[in-house]
C-alpha cells in the first residue's frame, strides 16, 4: 500500500542531526586554516614542512595502530589530522625534523590508541606529544626564531629571546618587550608555529562558536581567569595583561585544546571549574614557575581531573529529594 | 600446592610467570629509581638477590622457632642484618656502585619483594625450596631491572652499560650509541619515562605469561593474582573467601 511507504514506523529518535564526528573534525580543521596560513607567512616553508610531517605521521600512526590492534578503522574521522596540526602548532620552527614523528607517536599511539582510540584518550594527545618533546629535548623545543627572517639572505633565521620571558622581565626591570601590542596581535613575534597570530586563532575560534562546534564557556573563563591574575600580578598594568593574553600559547590552548570534547567536562558547572582551574595553573606557572609557559601543563593537569570534576557536578534528576531528606527518611524507617 | 612443585619450577617461576616486579608488582620503588642505568640496575638486582637468598634460607630454617605473632619484626631483623652485610661489602669493594645506588642500597631492608617472599614462601617451605625460590625471584628482579634499564639508558642517555668498569673492573666502560648519544630523550631517565617503560614491560610480561596459560595480572580480585596460592592475606581475609564462595 502507498501509505506504508509514507509512514515509516521505527524506534526513536526520529529527527537526526547531520553532525558526524567527521563533520565536526572538518569544521575544526577549517578553523585551524587561518593559523596555518599565518604560520607559513611568518615562519616560511619549513613551517609547512613540519605541519605536513606532523599530520602525515599522525594519520599513518593512527591507521597502523588500528590495524595492529585489530580494531575498526577510524582514520577516516579526521581526528588524527587535527592532532597532527595542533602538535605542529606547538613546535618551534627550528625543531629538527626527526623529532616531529616522535611527538606524533606519543600523541597518537601512546596517548590515544593505547587507551582505546578516539573518545577514550585521558589527556589531549597533541599536548601530551608536546610535553614529552619538551621534557625530552628542552633545548630544541625552546629555541625561538624571529618571524619573517626566513626570506632573503638569512635563510636559517635568527634566534630570538623567548617572548614570554621577555614579557615577564617587563615587570621586574621595566623594559618594554621587543614586540609591540599590535605586532603581538598580528603574530609578528617569535614563538611556536601556530600560537603567534592572535587574529587568526580568534577567527578560527569565532568560526567554531558560530558553527556551534565548541561552546565559548571554557575559552572565555580560561582567558578571563588568566587576565584577572595578571591584573593583580602586574599591579593594574593593562598593557601587561594584554601582553600576557596574547603571548605564549594561551589563545591556541584555550580555544582549540582546552575545548577538546573527550578531555573537557560535559556539564556546564564542570566546564566552569575546568576553565578556572586551567587559568589558575597557567597563571601560577607563568608568575612563579621556572618555566616561561604553563598552558600545556595546566590543560593536561585539568584533563586528568575531568572525571572527578564531572563526578561532583553531575546534575540531579528533577524531582529527586535532597540528600538530607533521604537520610532522614532512612533514619525514620 | 607450592610444596609439591619441583625445584626447577620454583626456580623458573620467578623469571616470568611470578616475576616479582612485573607480575606481582612488588619492589616498584627501587625498580623505578635504579633502572636509569644498566650498571646500577645490575648492581641493585644482585645486591637484592643476595639478601633475598640469604634471608629466605635463614627465615625458612627458623620458621618453626619464630612465633607467628611477631614474625614480621623477626623477618625484618634477619633481612636488615643481611642488608647491612651487603652494604658494607659494596662500600668496601665497589664504592662506585654505592655512590650510584645511594639510599636505595640500605632501603633493600624494606624492599617488598624480600619481605613478601619471606611471608609468602620462606615462612612455609623448606630450606632448599626457599633458597631456590629466592634465587629465582632474585633472577626475575634482576632481569626485570635489566630490561627496563636497557630501554631507559639507551633512549634516555644514549649509552649502554656506562660505568660498568666500576662494577666489574677492567677498561671496558660501556657503549655509546651514535646519534642517541647527542640527542638523548631525557624523559626516559626521568620519572614519567620510568613509569611508561614499566607499563610497557609489564604488558609484555603479561602477554608472555598469558601465552603460557597463566591469568593476566589484573586488578580483578584475588583469583587473578599470580600469588594467589601462597597469599597470606587471602588465608586470613574473610572477604577473599566469601568472594571465592560466590564465584
Amino acid at each position: 500500500m502507498a501509505l506504508n511507504n509514507k509512514l515509516v514506523v521505527s524506534a526513536s529518535p526520529h529527527d537526526r542531526t547531520h553532525k558526524t564526528v567527521r563533520n565536526i573534525m572538518l569544521d575544526v580543521i577549517i578553523a585551524l586554516v587561518p593559523a596555518l596560513i599565518a604560520s607559513v607567512v611568518f615562519f616560511g616553508p619549513r613551517a609547512l614542512l613540519i605541519e605536513c610531517i606532523a599530520v602525515g605521521t599522525c594519520v599513518i600512526f593512527e591507521y597502523f595502530s588500528r590495524v595492529v590492534m585489530n580494531r575498526d578503522q577510524t582514520v577516516g574521522d579526521l581526528s588524527a589530522v587535527i592532532t597532527g596540526l595542533l602538535l605542529a602548532f606547538n613546535l618551534p620552527v627550528s625543531i629538527p625534523l626527526w623529532m616531529v614523528p616522535i611527538g606524533s607517536a606519543v600523541a597518537i599511539v601512546v596517548t590515544k590508541q593505547f587507551f582505546g582510540g578516539i573518545g577514550q584518550n585521558f589527556v589531549n594527545p597533541a599536548i601530551a606529544g608536546r610535553i614529552v618533546l619538551l621534557a625530552s629535548f628542552p633545548v630544541a623545543m625552546s629555541t625561538w626564531t624571529a618571524p619573517l627572517t626566513w626570506s632573503g639572505s638569512n635563510l636559517d633565521g635568527m634566534t630570538s629571546a623567548s617572548p614570554l620571558a621577555d614579557i615577564h622581565s617587563m615587570i621586574s626591570s621595566g623594559v618594554a618587550p621587543e614586540a609591540t601590542l599590535t605586532e603581538m596581535l598580528v603574530g609578528w613575534r617569535a614563538g611556536c608555529l601556530g600560537e603567534t597570530c592572535a587574529i587568526a586563532i580568534l577567527l578560527g575560534g569565532l568560526y567554531l562558536v558560530i558553527r556551534k562546534v565548541i561552546s565559548p564557556t571554557i575559552p572565555l573563563i580560561y582567558i578571563g581567569t588568566v587576565a584577572l591574575f595578571m591584573l593583580v600580578a602586574g599591579k593594574g598594568d593593562l598593557s601587561f595583561v594584554a601582553y600576557e593574553l596574547l603571548g605564549g600559547g594561551l589563545l591556541l590552548g584555550a580555544i582549540f585544546m582546552a575545548t577538546d570534547y573527550t578531555t573537557s567536562p560535559i556539564t556546564f558547572k564542570g566546564k566552569i571549574i575546568f576553565a578556572i582551574g586551567c587559568g589558575v595553573i597557567t597563571s601560577l606557572i607563568r608568575i612563579f614557575g621556572n618555566l616561561p609557559e604553563g598552558v600545556s601543563y595546566s590543560i593536561i593537569i585539568m584533563n586528568i581531573l575531568v572525571p572527578l570534576i564531572e563526578n561532583i557536578t553531575l546534575p540531579k534528576p528533577f524531582g529527586t529529594p535532597k540528600k538530607e531528606k533521604k537520610e532522614k527518611e532512612a533514619k525514620k524507617s | 600446592m607450592a610444596e609439591k612443585k619441583s625445584l626447577g619450577k620454583e626456580l623458573t617461576k620467578g623469571i616470568i610467570i611470578e616475576n616479582p616486579v612485573l607480575r606481582l608488582v612488588l619492589g616498584t620503588c627501587p625498580t623505578l629509581a635504579t633502572s636509569t642505568s644498566v650498571t646500577g640496575a645490575i648492581g641493585m638486582g644482585l645486591s637484592a638477590s643476595i639478601v633475598l637468598i640469604c634471608s629466605n634460607i635463614v627465615i625458612s630454617a627458623l620458621r618453626k622457632v619464630i612465633p607467628a605473632k611477631v614474625r614480621i619484626p623477626a623477618y625484618i631483623v634477619v633481612i636488615a642484618s643481611f642488608v647491612t652485610i651487603v652494604q658494607m661489602l659494596v662500600k668496601a669493594f665497589v664504592p662506585v656502585l654505592d655512590e650510584q645506588l645511594g639510599v636505595y642500597l640500605p632501603l633493600i631492608v624494606v624492599n617488598c619483594i624480600i619481605l613478601g617472599r619471606a611471608e609468602a614462601f620462606a615462612g612455609k617451605n623448606g630450606v632448599l625450596a626457599s633458597a631456590v625460590d629466592g634465587l629465582g625471584m632474585g633472577i626475575g628482579f634482576t632481569v626485570a631491572l635489566f630490561v627496563m634499564a636497557t630501554i631507559r639508558e639507551i633512549l634516555g642517555a644514549g649509552t649502554f652499560l656506562a660505568g660498568i668498569s666500576g662494577l666489574i673492573g677492567g677498561s671496558f666502560d660501556g657503549f655509546s650509541i651514535p646519534f642517541l648519544n647527542e640527542n638523548p630523550m631525557l624523559i626516559f631517565i626521568l620519572a614519567p619515562g620510568g613509569f611508561f617503560t614499566y607499563g610497557l614491560v609489564m604488558a609484555l610480561a603479561n602477554k608472555l605469561a598469558e601465552s603460557k596459560g597463566k591469568p593476566k595480572a589484573e586488578l580483578k580480585g584475588c583469583e587473578n593474582c599470580p600469588m594467589a596460592k601462597s597469599c597470606a592475606i587471602r588465608a586470613t581475609d574473610e572477604s577473599c573467601e566469601k568472594k571465592e564462595v560466590e564465584a
